[in-house]
Protein backbone atom coordinates (compact mmCIF):
# COMPACT_ATOMS: atom_id res chain seq x y z
CA UNK A 1 0.00 0.00 0.00
CA UNK A 2 1.16 3.52 -0.63
CA UNK A 3 1.88 5.77 2.35
CA UNK A 4 -1.37 7.01 3.86
CA UNK A 5 -1.93 10.63 4.83
CA UNK A 6 -2.59 9.60 8.42
CA UNK A 7 0.54 7.44 8.71
CA UNK A 8 2.51 10.18 10.51
CA UNK A 9 0.04 10.72 13.37
CA UNK A 10 1.97 9.53 16.41
CA UNK A 11 0.69 6.70 18.57
CA UNK A 12 -2.30 6.09 16.30
CA UNK A 13 -3.39 3.27 14.01
CA UNK A 14 -6.31 4.18 11.78
CA UNK A 15 -8.72 1.27 11.40
CA UNK A 16 -9.06 1.39 7.64
CA UNK A 17 -9.98 -1.28 5.09
CA UNK A 18 -6.47 -2.77 5.21
CA UNK A 19 -6.45 -3.09 9.01
CA UNK A 20 -10.02 -4.38 8.94
CA UNK A 21 -9.06 -7.14 6.53
CA UNK A 22 -6.06 -8.14 8.68
CA UNK A 23 -8.13 -8.11 11.84
CA UNK A 24 -11.30 -9.75 10.57
CA UNK A 25 -11.12 -12.97 12.63
CA UNK A 26 -9.66 -11.22 15.68
CA UNK A 27 -12.52 -8.73 15.70
CA UNK A 28 -15.14 -11.40 15.04
CA UNK A 29 -13.76 -13.42 17.98
CA UNK A 30 -14.28 -10.27 20.08
CA UNK A 31 -17.88 -10.02 18.87
CA UNK A 32 -18.55 -13.55 20.15
CA UNK A 33 -17.88 -12.26 23.69
CA UNK A 34 -21.11 -10.29 23.59
CA UNK A 35 -22.87 -13.48 24.62
CA UNK A 36 -22.66 -14.44 28.30
CA UNK A 37 -22.10 -18.18 27.75
CA UNK A 38 -19.21 -17.42 25.36
CA UNK A 39 -17.64 -15.07 27.91
CA UNK A 40 -17.79 -17.87 30.50
CA UNK A 41 -16.29 -20.40 28.11
CA UNK A 42 -13.49 -18.01 27.10
CA UNK A 43 -12.57 -17.25 30.70
CA UNK A 44 -12.59 -20.95 31.60
CA UNK A 45 -9.96 -21.81 28.95
CA UNK A 46 -8.79 -18.84 26.88
CA UNK A 47 -6.36 -20.75 24.69
CA UNK A 48 -8.90 -23.44 23.78
CA UNK A 49 -11.51 -20.80 22.95
CA UNK A 50 -9.08 -18.84 20.79
CA UNK A 51 -8.09 -22.01 18.94
CA UNK A 52 -11.66 -22.25 17.65
CA UNK A 53 -10.98 -19.12 15.59
CA UNK A 54 -8.87 -18.89 12.42
CA UNK A 55 -6.71 -16.13 13.91
CA UNK A 56 -2.94 -15.87 13.51
CA UNK A 57 -0.77 -17.14 16.34
CA UNK A 58 0.44 -13.54 16.89
CA UNK A 59 -3.13 -12.37 17.31
CA UNK A 60 -3.89 -15.15 19.80
CA UNK A 61 -0.75 -14.39 21.84
CA UNK A 62 -1.62 -10.69 21.90
CA UNK A 63 -5.09 -11.53 23.26
CA UNK A 64 -3.68 -13.87 25.91
CA UNK A 65 -1.20 -11.13 26.97
CA UNK A 66 -3.96 -8.45 26.86
CA UNK A 67 -1.52 -6.43 24.75
CA UNK A 68 -4.03 -4.04 23.23
CA UNK A 69 -1.54 -2.02 21.21
CA UNK A 70 -0.31 -5.24 19.64
CA UNK A 71 -3.88 -6.33 18.91
CA UNK A 72 -4.48 -2.97 17.23
CA UNK A 73 -1.30 -3.34 15.18
CA UNK A 74 -2.59 -6.75 14.06
CA UNK A 75 -5.91 -5.38 12.87
CA UNK A 76 -7.97 -5.09 16.06
CA UNK A 77 -10.32 -2.18 16.50
CA UNK A 78 -10.84 -0.71 19.94
CA UNK A 79 -14.64 -1.03 19.87
CA UNK A 80 -14.27 -4.76 19.19
CA UNK A 81 -11.41 -5.14 21.67
CA UNK A 82 -13.69 -3.52 24.25
CA UNK A 83 -15.53 -6.86 24.41
CA UNK A 84 -12.34 -8.41 25.82
CA UNK A 85 -11.80 -5.87 28.57
CA UNK A 86 -15.53 -5.86 29.34
CA UNK A 87 -15.27 -9.63 29.77
CA UNK A 88 -12.39 -8.96 32.19
CA UNK A 89 -14.63 -6.50 34.05
CA UNK A 90 -12.41 -3.57 33.05
CA UNK A 91 -13.42 -0.10 31.87
CA UNK A 92 -12.50 1.87 28.78
CA UNK A 93 -10.40 4.12 30.96
CA UNK A 94 -8.46 1.11 32.29
CA UNK A 95 -7.73 -0.05 28.75
CA UNK A 96 -6.85 3.43 27.50
CA UNK A 97 -4.41 3.93 30.38
CA UNK A 98 -2.79 0.56 29.63
CA UNK A 99 -2.30 1.51 25.97
CA UNK A 100 -0.56 4.76 26.93
CA UNK A 101 1.81 2.97 29.31
CA UNK A 102 0.57 5.11 32.21
CA UNK A 103 -0.86 3.87 35.49
CA UNK A 104 -4.62 4.18 35.65
CA UNK A 105 -4.22 6.78 38.41
CA UNK A 106 -1.82 8.91 36.35
CA UNK A 107 -4.05 8.59 33.30
CA UNK A 108 -7.20 9.54 35.25
CA UNK A 109 -5.33 12.54 36.63
CA UNK A 110 -4.29 13.59 33.13
CA UNK A 111 -7.93 13.40 32.03
CA UNK A 112 -9.11 15.44 35.01
CA UNK A 113 -6.45 18.00 34.08
CA UNK A 114 -8.01 18.39 30.63
CA UNK A 115 -6.55 15.39 28.80
CA UNK A 116 -3.56 14.93 26.54
CA UNK A 117 -2.75 18.00 24.44
CA UNK A 118 -2.21 17.62 20.70
CA UNK A 119 1.32 18.97 21.25
CA UNK A 120 2.16 16.66 24.17
CA UNK A 121 4.80 14.03 23.46
CA UNK A 122 3.61 10.43 23.23
CA UNK A 123 5.04 8.28 26.03
CA UNK A 124 7.43 5.39 25.49
CA UNK A 125 5.11 2.41 25.50
CA UNK A 126 6.28 -1.19 25.44
CA UNK A 127 2.87 -2.57 24.57
CA UNK A 128 2.63 -3.68 20.98
CA UNK A 129 6.36 -3.68 20.25
CA UNK A 130 7.05 -7.38 20.62
CA UNK A 131 7.31 -9.58 17.53
CA UNK B 1 -47.32 18.24 7.94
CA UNK B 2 -44.38 17.04 10.01
CA UNK B 3 -41.81 19.64 10.95
CA UNK B 4 -38.38 19.73 12.56
CA UNK B 5 -38.56 21.94 15.64
CA UNK B 6 -35.00 21.62 16.91
CA UNK B 7 -31.62 19.97 16.57
CA UNK B 8 -29.61 18.60 19.46
CA UNK B 9 -25.94 17.72 19.57
CA UNK B 10 -24.56 15.51 22.30
CA UNK B 11 -21.67 13.16 23.02
CA UNK B 12 -22.39 9.52 23.88
CA UNK B 13 -19.84 7.98 26.25
CA UNK B 14 -20.53 4.46 27.64
CA UNK B 15 -19.23 5.49 31.09
CA UNK B 16 -22.00 8.13 31.26
CA UNK B 17 -24.57 5.36 30.90
CA UNK B 18 -22.80 3.25 33.53
CA UNK B 19 -22.58 6.20 35.96
CA UNK B 20 -26.25 6.91 35.44
CA UNK B 21 -27.36 3.28 35.79
CA UNK B 22 -25.31 2.83 38.99
CA UNK B 23 -26.72 6.02 40.54
CA UNK B 24 -23.37 7.82 40.49
CA UNK B 25 -24.74 10.91 38.73
CA UNK B 26 -24.48 13.03 41.90
CA UNK B 27 -20.87 11.95 42.61
CA UNK B 28 -18.25 14.70 42.59
CA UNK B 29 -16.79 13.36 39.32
CA UNK B 30 -20.06 13.12 37.39
CA UNK B 31 -22.15 15.95 38.87
CA UNK B 32 -20.76 18.77 36.67
CA UNK B 33 -21.53 16.69 33.57
CA UNK B 34 -25.10 15.79 34.55
CA UNK B 35 -25.73 19.37 35.71
CA UNK B 36 -25.09 20.48 32.14
CA UNK B 37 -28.16 18.51 31.06
CA UNK B 38 -30.54 19.70 33.80
CA UNK B 39 -31.69 22.58 31.62
CA UNK B 40 -32.20 20.19 28.73
CA UNK B 41 -34.36 17.77 30.69
CA UNK B 42 -36.72 20.61 31.62
CA UNK B 43 -36.63 21.98 28.08
CA UNK B 44 -37.49 18.56 26.65
CA UNK B 45 -40.51 18.34 28.98
CA UNK B 46 -41.73 21.74 27.77
CA UNK B 47 -40.99 21.00 24.10
CA UNK B 48 -41.80 17.32 23.95
CA UNK B 49 -41.20 15.86 20.47
CA UNK B 50 -43.41 13.23 18.89
CA UNK B 51 -40.41 11.67 17.18
CA UNK B 52 -36.64 11.94 17.55
CA UNK B 53 -34.55 11.20 14.46
CA UNK B 54 -31.44 10.02 16.27
CA UNK B 55 -28.14 10.01 14.38
CA UNK B 56 -25.59 7.86 16.19
CA UNK B 57 -23.01 5.22 15.56
CA UNK B 58 -23.01 1.58 16.47
CA UNK B 59 -19.90 0.44 18.35
CA UNK B 60 -19.42 -3.13 17.10
CA UNK B 61 -22.79 -4.09 18.54
CA UNK B 62 -25.48 -4.52 15.88
CA UNK B 63 -22.91 -4.35 13.08
CA UNK B 64 -19.83 -6.53 13.31
CA UNK B 65 -17.34 -6.74 10.43
CA UNK B 66 -19.85 -8.96 8.63
CA UNK B 67 -21.77 -5.91 7.49
CA UNK B 68 -20.69 -2.26 7.58
CA UNK B 69 -23.39 0.05 6.23
CA UNK B 70 -22.34 3.67 5.84
CA UNK B 71 -25.85 4.98 6.55
CA UNK B 72 -28.54 2.71 8.06
CA UNK B 73 -32.07 3.82 8.94
CA UNK B 74 -34.02 1.86 11.53
CA UNK B 75 -37.51 1.22 10.14
CA UNK B 76 -38.55 -1.39 12.72
CA UNK B 77 -41.34 -1.14 15.30
CA UNK B 78 -38.97 -1.42 18.24
CA UNK B 79 -35.30 -1.81 19.09
CA UNK B 80 -33.84 -3.57 22.14
CA UNK B 81 -31.03 -2.05 24.23
CA UNK B 82 -27.99 -4.22 23.50
CA UNK B 83 -25.74 -6.30 25.72
CA UNK B 84 -22.37 -4.78 24.79
CA UNK B 85 -20.41 -7.17 26.98
CA UNK B 86 -21.35 -5.67 30.34
CA UNK B 87 -25.03 -6.74 30.15
CA UNK B 88 -27.82 -4.62 28.63
CA UNK B 89 -28.47 -1.16 30.08
CA UNK B 90 -31.61 -1.09 32.26
CA UNK B 91 -33.40 1.40 30.03
CA UNK B 92 -36.74 1.21 28.21
CA UNK B 93 -37.17 -0.47 24.86
CA UNK B 94 -36.84 2.02 22.01
CA UNK B 95 -40.13 2.35 20.14
CA UNK B 96 -39.64 3.16 16.47
CA UNK B 97 -41.70 5.27 14.09
CA UNK B 98 -41.94 2.82 11.18
CA UNK B 99 -44.25 4.84 8.96
CA UNK B 100 -42.22 8.03 9.13
CA UNK B 101 -38.97 6.05 8.84
CA UNK B 102 -40.19 4.24 5.73
CA UNK B 103 -41.26 7.57 4.22
CA UNK B 104 -37.85 9.10 4.97
CA UNK B 105 -36.06 6.07 3.50
CA UNK B 106 -38.03 6.28 0.26
CA UNK B 107 -37.67 10.05 -0.05
CA UNK B 108 -33.95 10.18 0.79
CA UNK B 109 -33.07 7.30 -1.56
CA UNK B 110 -34.99 9.01 -4.36
CA UNK B 111 -32.94 12.07 -3.43
CA UNK B 112 -29.81 9.99 -4.27
CA UNK B 113 -28.64 9.04 -0.77
CA UNK B 114 -28.52 5.25 -0.82
CA UNK B 115 -29.48 4.21 2.68
CA UNK B 116 -29.42 0.72 4.13
CA UNK B 117 -32.78 -0.21 5.62
CA UNK B 118 -32.73 -2.08 8.94
CA UNK B 119 -35.87 -3.61 10.38
CA UNK B 120 -34.25 -5.49 13.23
CA UNK B 121 -31.26 -4.43 15.30
CA UNK B 122 -30.24 -3.85 18.89
CA UNK B 123 -29.17 -0.35 19.86
CA UNK B 124 -26.12 0.35 21.99
CA UNK B 125 -24.93 3.17 24.26
CA UNK B 126 -24.45 5.42 21.23
CA UNK B 127 -28.22 5.72 21.09
CA UNK B 128 -29.35 5.10 24.67
CA UNK B 129 -26.90 7.41 26.50
CA UNK B 130 -28.20 10.55 24.72
CA UNK B 131 -31.78 9.43 25.52
CA UNK B 132 -30.89 9.12 29.23
CA UNK B 133 -29.21 12.54 29.21
CA UNK B 134 -32.16 14.31 27.56
CA UNK B 135 -35.07 12.48 29.20
CA UNK B 136 -33.67 11.21 32.52
CA UNK B 137 -34.82 8.08 34.30
CA UNK B 138 -38.18 7.10 32.82
CA UNK B 139 -40.39 4.03 32.61
CA UNK B 140 -40.72 4.57 28.91
CA UNK B 141 -39.16 7.06 26.51
CA UNK B 142 -41.56 9.98 25.96
CA UNK B 143 -41.52 9.74 22.16
CA UNK B 144 -40.89 7.50 19.18
CA UNK B 145 -37.32 7.20 17.96
CA UNK B 146 -35.87 6.56 14.50
CA UNK B 147 -32.33 5.20 14.91
CA UNK B 148 -30.00 6.33 12.15
CA UNK B 149 -26.62 4.59 12.32
CA UNK B 150 -23.53 5.99 10.59
CA UNK B 151 -20.33 4.04 10.07
CA UNK B 152 -17.55 5.88 11.87
CA UNK B 153 -15.76 2.73 13.07
CA UNK B 154 -14.04 1.64 9.86
CA UNK B 155 -12.22 4.48 8.12
CA UNK B 156 -13.24 6.36 6.09
CA UNK B 157 -16.58 7.45 7.46
CA UNK B 158 -18.76 9.51 5.10
CA UNK B 159 -17.39 13.00 4.49
CA UNK B 160 -18.64 15.99 6.45
CA UNK B 161 -20.03 17.43 3.24
CA UNK B 162 -21.93 14.24 2.44
CA UNK B 163 -23.36 14.22 5.95
CA UNK B 164 -24.39 17.87 5.74
CA UNK B 165 -26.21 17.36 2.45
CA UNK B 166 -27.83 14.18 3.73
CA UNK B 167 -29.22 16.25 6.59
CA UNK B 168 -30.88 18.52 4.03
CA UNK B 169 -32.40 15.53 2.26
CA UNK B 170 -33.72 14.19 5.58
CA UNK B 171 -35.30 17.58 6.29
CA UNK B 172 -37.02 17.56 2.87
CA UNK B 173 -38.33 14.08 3.61
CA UNK B 174 -39.67 14.96 7.06
CA UNK B 175 -41.37 18.12 5.80
CA UNK B 176 -43.20 16.13 3.13
CA UNK B 177 -44.72 13.63 5.61
CA UNK B 178 -48.48 14.34 5.82
CA UNK B 179 -48.96 13.70 9.55
CA UNK B 180 -48.66 16.69 11.89
CA UNK B 181 -45.60 15.68 13.93
CA UNK B 182 -43.06 17.57 16.00
CA UNK B 183 -39.71 16.02 15.08
CA UNK B 184 -36.33 16.69 16.66
CA UNK B 185 -33.10 15.61 15.02
CA UNK B 186 -30.18 14.68 17.22
CA UNK B 187 -26.53 14.34 16.19
CA UNK B 188 -24.45 12.38 18.68
CA UNK B 189 -20.84 11.30 19.24
CA UNK B 190 -17.60 13.19 19.77
CA UNK B 191 -16.23 15.54 20.81
CA UNK B 192 -12.45 15.21 20.86
CA UNK B 193 -11.35 11.81 22.10
CA UNK B 194 -8.96 9.03 21.27
CA UNK B 195 -9.54 5.64 22.85
CA UNK B 196 -6.70 3.68 21.33
CA UNK B 197 -2.94 3.44 21.28
CA UNK B 198 -0.25 5.49 23.02
CA UNK B 199 -2.01 8.73 22.06
CA UNK B 200 -5.19 7.77 23.98
CA UNK B 201 -6.59 10.53 26.17
CA UNK B 202 -6.28 13.25 23.57
CA UNK B 203 -8.56 16.23 24.21
CA UNK B 204 -8.60 19.50 22.28
CA UNK B 205 -10.73 22.05 24.09
CA UNK B 206 -9.94 24.96 21.75
CA UNK B 207 -10.64 22.95 18.62
CA UNK B 208 -13.89 21.56 20.07
CA UNK B 209 -15.17 25.01 20.95
CA UNK B 210 -14.26 26.37 17.52
CA UNK B 211 -16.17 23.39 16.06
CA UNK B 212 -19.23 24.32 18.15
CA UNK B 213 -18.99 27.97 17.01
CA UNK B 214 -18.75 26.99 13.37
CA UNK B 215 -21.48 24.36 13.63
CA UNK B 216 -23.86 27.03 14.89
CA UNK B 217 -22.81 29.89 12.63
CA UNK B 218 -21.20 28.54 9.48
CA UNK B 219 -21.93 24.84 9.02
CA UNK B 220 -21.49 24.90 5.25
CA UNK B 221 -17.82 25.88 5.54
CA UNK B 222 -17.33 23.49 8.45
CA UNK B 223 -18.72 20.64 6.37
CA UNK B 224 -15.71 20.96 4.03
CA UNK B 225 -13.25 20.01 6.76
CA UNK B 226 -11.35 16.87 5.68
CA UNK B 227 -11.25 13.76 7.89
CA UNK B 228 -7.54 14.12 8.45
CA UNK B 229 -8.09 17.33 10.41
CA UNK B 230 -10.60 15.62 12.73
CA UNK B 231 -8.18 12.75 13.32
CA UNK B 232 -5.16 14.98 13.96
CA UNK B 233 -6.91 17.58 16.08
CA UNK B 234 -9.76 15.69 17.75
CA UNK B 235 -8.31 12.16 17.91
CA UNK B 236 -9.00 8.95 16.03
CA UNK B 237 -12.50 8.66 17.55
CA UNK B 238 -13.17 12.42 17.28
CA UNK B 239 -14.07 11.88 13.63
CA UNK B 240 -17.50 10.82 14.94
CA UNK B 241 -18.29 14.53 14.85
CA UNK B 242 -19.23 14.27 11.17
CA UNK B 243 -22.55 12.93 12.48
CA UNK B 244 -23.35 16.32 13.98
CA UNK B 245 -23.34 17.74 10.45
CA UNK B 246 -26.31 15.52 9.51
CA UNK B 247 -28.27 17.15 12.32
CA UNK B 248 -27.10 20.64 11.38
CA UNK B 249 -27.83 20.11 7.68
CA UNK B 250 -31.45 19.35 8.56
CA UNK B 251 -31.89 22.78 10.18
CA UNK B 252 -32.28 26.26 8.73
CA UNK B 253 -29.17 28.19 7.72
CA UNK B 254 -29.63 30.50 10.72
CA UNK B 255 -30.62 28.89 14.00
CA UNK B 256 -31.34 30.11 17.51
CA UNK B 257 -28.99 28.81 20.18
CA UNK B 258 -31.04 27.64 23.15
CA UNK B 259 -28.36 25.90 25.22
CA UNK B 260 -24.62 25.24 24.99
CA UNK B 261 -22.50 23.09 27.30
CA UNK B 262 -18.96 21.73 27.24
CA UNK B 263 -17.25 19.54 29.81
CA UNK B 264 -13.99 17.61 30.16
CA UNK B 265 -13.67 14.78 31.03
CA UNK B 266 -16.25 12.03 30.86
CA UNK B 267 -13.90 9.08 31.19
CA UNK B 268 -11.72 9.57 28.05
CA UNK B 269 -13.90 12.06 26.23
CA UNK B 270 -14.79 15.73 25.88
CA UNK B 271 -18.54 16.19 26.07
CA UNK B 272 -20.25 18.84 23.99
CA UNK B 273 -23.95 19.62 23.89
CA UNK B 274 -26.12 22.07 21.96
CA UNK B 275 -29.83 22.76 21.59
CA UNK B 276 -30.53 24.61 18.35
CA UNK B 277 -33.98 25.90 17.47
CA UNK B 278 -34.92 25.53 13.85
CA UNK B 279 -36.23 28.64 12.05
CA UNK B 280 -37.79 26.77 9.12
Amino acid sequence: MSEKIYADIPGTVIFDAEQSRKGYHLNQFCMSLMKGPNRARFLADERAYLDEWPMSEDQKLAVLARDYNRMIALGGNVYFLAKIFATDGKSFQYAAALMTGMSQEAYAKMMLGGGRKVTDPIGDVNQGRAG
Amino acid sequence: MAHISAGIACSHVPAIGAAWDLGKDRDEYWKPLFDGFEFTKQWEKANKPDVVFLVYNDHATAFSLELIPTFAIGCGESFQPADEGWGARPVPVVEGAPELAAHIAQSVIEDEFDLTIVNKMDVDHGLTVPLSLMFGKVEQWPCKIIPFAVNVVQYPPPSGKRCYHLGKAIARAIKSFPEDLNVQIWGTGGMSHQLQGPRAGLINREWDNAFLDRLIEDPEELSKMPHIEYVREAGSEGVELVMWLIMRGALSEQVDLVHRFYHVPASNTAVGHLILKNRD
